[in-house]
């Protein structure tokens, strides 16, 4: 579990992080959105002891990061796949880490049969691809099989067959138990990633609750209509709801009554339907709508 | 348009791109797949002239690139964002492109404000983080109003912002009558921007048609259905030749008819439907299916 | 014992420590060879043998340690070691140590080499180290680069960049307190306050008795050779501690 108590990072006037409150819990994926700017980084690496709060506290199962005194068997981290020195080896890499949190070698080999990277462990860094990197960042989070998983933008560079490797990873990690907290920029990726989700914005808890609550609360649901009586169906609802017409297939879009009513609707007045489909809003449409006072750089 | 002609990239004995043929048509978004390794980021270099073809040629409205009288006033490319000197400032950066196609001065600032960059066009490129970066790259796609764009990962370091921007973006230059190439690996993110699909796997074509095709072909499409009288309507069904599943949470879903048909089905009877939801593969599971046997690295997932 | 270890897997897990240990001993050694092979048999005296070990090659191990620290936050490679081991003292205090024993270990081999070297080619020459003085000599080079390399890490951490921490080192050891001494009246005076002449100072040859003493000539101590040599160390050290406490406030 992962616990930020009215986290503060201020540099000189310039408020990074303001007063954020959050708790990630453990057997789930939680993911961590926002624009950029938002100050996702930041928290992160004040989660990880690597920047000190300028006020406000965060903790790690009761415990600072920095308390820990071989912290890789608790919490693992991808930051950034590139911070790795790129004239050693994927397996140098991970061997000093094992040996600094007194991690067996053996699981060195394991990692990076894990991760798909045993063929070319003896390669400098270096010469790796942004995907391999990636999974050699993973390797290192994973290594001290620890209870604690922070990623961010794990999806960055790897290929489709990746992304789903990865998602299916996070979700088994969080079926273990383990708190997996991953910040990214993708929605479509994390609308099917995350079960729970912290948003914030300008440095600001915007939201902290489900995936899907989050998304019902910012985006109003709708119904999609198509029946060889269409003209008559419209008639009926009109008088309760908001309809528009799709521009592709001209399927009726109704607002305002659930699909189970329109069902009832049509029966009583023997209409066949040929598609009654409750659409849901997206976590994009629904992210947009929440953070747009928040965001950096605006195009036209 | 662009026209790939039996185009081959050999490197000694590893062949990148094999007798690939295919056709981008302007006017709409063409999605550019492939796993790792085959042979996307080859092609589109052989298209920019980068590369030189093994065998075989591609064609952007008829020439080969390098033919081209001013390049950037045909073409646009976007493929990698870090393609710029750190210590150039974003506007200087566009100053020498759009100078060296005989471009008026006035378009780089232009191109700037139709990115949002125009506030920090004096800064340095390599203070930029990725996503500003990579609107930069795209500001010099831009920049001679080409017919012709291509993009490699473009929404790469950009916010949820940021995307929904070049996604529009991307669809108003097709329908402004544009040939747009878009090579991604995020499929969620394609699914939602390209309307045709160009995908190759070991440098081979494997497949070109639009995404709802590519998307039916391989995926079984199904219907979830609702009703409070299920126990009737699922015999119907079944008598029909249907083939039933019993869904979550009570739900039906049904496979060899289309949700017309089940409507029909249910009216005729006097049954009531609380849902009758057509459910569609997604570009993933299509991709997975087709790609399966030409990824490179593959990760344990069962471990 | 653990860090120790995890340092010298990082130290040895990239080329640039190879080539910097192999550059030192070639210029170190061969300046020796030169020198030696360029002098009539018998004339070459001990104090000679260590010119390439004493200035060149320290140079280059000057470089060596700093570069063990601007590479990692080059490569953001700090960070990676600061969430593997949050104390950041300890894990910068580990790399110091590894790599000053390095740096020490190759000093001697220098030193001894440069010495065989000169012996191998001027077989007439009276080479052979009696006194003590003559011991501080050579093996007093080892030493110097086990300090030298506390030194340049402490600059390293403070300065983060390569081409900084590589300047400041250069321009400090090879110009900056030589010229100095250019000052009228005072400039020996500060010089005999100033590391790395104290360095030269611990080396130096009994007066007189060789050319050697060139090396921290016109400069009149206030401290004896030991005493300078703590002098040095003890500059080396305080540096150090400031950098850790820089290191350890600053966001990583």
């Amino acid at each position: 579990m992962i616990e930020a108590v009215r986290l503060r990072k201020h540099y000189g006037r310039t408020k990074a992080v303001d007063d954020l409150s959050f708790t990630v819990r453990p057997g789930r994926v939680t993911g961590f959105l926002g624009p950029n700017g938002a100050g996702k980084s930041t928290t992160m690496r004040m989660i990880l002891g690597l920047d000190t709060p300028t006020g406000g506290d965060v903790k790690i199962d009761g415990k600072h990061y920095t308390e820990f005194k071989e912290p890789l068997r608790k919490v693992g981290a991808l930051l950034d796949a590139k911070w790795v020195h790129p004239n050693r080896s994927a397996r140098a890499h991970l061997k000093w880490l094992a040996v600094s949190n007194k991690i067996p070698a053996s699981r060195v080999a394991e990692v990076l049969e894990i991760v798909g990277l045993s063929e070319v462990a003896h390669k400098n860094a270096g010469g790796f691809s942004l995907g391999m990197s990636q999974r050699l960042g993973i390797a290192g989070a994973l290594l001290g099989d620890p209870e604690v998983l922070l990623f961010d933008e794990p999806v960055n560079g790897l290929d489709p067959e990746g992304i789903v490797w990865i998602r299916q990873f996070m979700h088994r990690l969080a079926g273990e138990g383990r708190t997996v907290f991953v910040s990214s920029h993708l929605l479509s990726e994390m609308a099917q990633t995350a079960q729970d989700l912290i948003v914030i914005g300008k440095g600001q808890l915007i939201s902290q609750t489900t995936t899907e609550q989050f998304i019902s609360d910012a985006t109003k649901d709708h119904v999609r209509v198509r029946s060889p009586h269409a003209v008559k169906l419209r008639e009926i609802l009109a008088a309760d709801a908001t309809i528009t017409e799709d521009a592709v297939d001209g399927a009726l879009v109704v607002h305002g009554i659930p699909a189970e009513q329109i069902g009832e609707i049509a029966a009583e007045h023997q209409i066949v339907l040929h598609e009654l489909s409750p659409q849901r809003g997206s976590l994009e449409e629904a992210f947009m709508q929440l953070t747009k006072e928040s965001v950096e750089y605006h195009a036209h | 348009m662009i026209e790939a002609i039996g185009l081959t990239k050999r490197y000694g004995r590893t062949v990148a791109v094999d007798d690939l043929s295919f056709t981008v048509q302007p006017g709409r978004v063409t999605g550019f797949l492939g796993p790792n390794g085959a042979g996307k980021s080859t092609t589109m270099r052989m298209m920019l002239g980068l590369d030189r073809p093994t065998a075989g040629r591609v064609l952007i409205d008829g020439k080969p690139y390098a033919e081209l009288h001013r390049p950037l006033r045909t073409v646009g490319a976007l493929l990698d964002a870090k393609w710029v000197h750190p210590n150039r400032s974003a506007r200087a950066h566009l100053r020498w492109l759009a100078k060296s196609n005989g471009l008026p001065a006035k378009r780089v600032d232009e191109v700037l404000d139709a990115v949002g960059l125009t506030q920090v066009a004096g800064k340095n490129a390599g203070g930029f983080s990725l996503g500003m970066s990579q609107r930069l790259g795209i500001a010099a796609a831009l920049l001679g109003d080409p017919k012709v764009l291509l993009f490699d990962e473009p929404v790469n370091g950009l916010d949820p912002e940021g995307i929904v921007w070049i996604r529009t973006f991307m669809q108003n230059l097709a329908a402004e009558g544009r040939t747009v190439l878009v090579s991604s690996h995020l499929l969620s993110e394609m699914a939602l921007t390209a309307s045709e699909l160009v995908v190759i796997g070991r440098g081979k074509l494997i497949s070109q048609s639009t995404t709802s095709e590519f998307i039916d072909r391989s995926t079984g499409n199904t219907v979830l259905v609702r009703s409070p009288q299920l126990a009737k309507l699922g015999p119907l069904l079944v008598d029909k030749g249907f083939t039933v599943h019993d869904g979550a949470d009570g739900a039906l879903t049904v496979s060899g008819a289309t949700s017309d048909q089940i409507g029909d089905v249910a009216a005729a009877n006097g049954v009531v439907l609380h849902e009758l939801s057509p459910q569609r593969g997604s570009l993933e599971e299509a991709f997975m299916q087709l790609t399966g046997d030409a990824v490179e690295y593959h990760a344990e997932i069962g471990k | 014992m653990t860090l120790l270890a995890v340092e010298r897997i990082k130290l040895f897990s990239t080329r640039s420590p190879y080539w910097c240990s192999a550059l030192a001993l070639v210029l170190g050694v061969g300046l020796t060879a030169i020198i030696a092979a360029s002098t009539d048999d018998g004339q070459l005296s001990i104090g000679v043998t260590q010119f390439g070990s004493s200035q060149l090659a320290l140079s280059v191990v000057l470089v060596m340690a700093a570069l063990a620290v601007t590479t990692e936050y080059r490569f953001s490679t700090i960070r990676a070691t600061f969430l593997a081991v949050p104390n950041r003292t300890s894990a910068l205090v580990a790399k110091t140590v590894v790599v000053a024993f390095i740096a020490g270990v190759l000093g001697e081999i220098i030193a001894f080499g440069s010495w065989g070297v000169a012996k191998l080619l001027s077989p007439a020459s009276d080479l052979a180290i009696n006194t003590g003085g003559e011991w501080r000599h050579v093996a007093g080079i080892g030493l110097l680069y086990g300090i030298g390399a506390v030194l340049a890490i402490a600059v390293g951490i403070l300065v983060r960049q390569t081409a900084g921490a590589v300047a400041i080192l250069l321009v400090w050891n090879m110009l900056l307190e030589g010229l100095i001494g250019i000052i009228p009246k005072v400039g020996t005076k500060i010089q005999a306050w100033l590391p790395f002449q104290n360095a030269n100072n611990f080396l130096a040859l009994p007066a007189g008795s060789d050319p050697g003493e060139g090396m921290a000539a016109g400069i009149d101590f206030k401290l004896s050779q030991w005493g300078s040599l703590a002098y040095f160390a003890g500059i080396a050290v305080a540096l150090l501690v400031v950098a850790l406490i820089v290191a350890k406030r600053r966001d990583a």
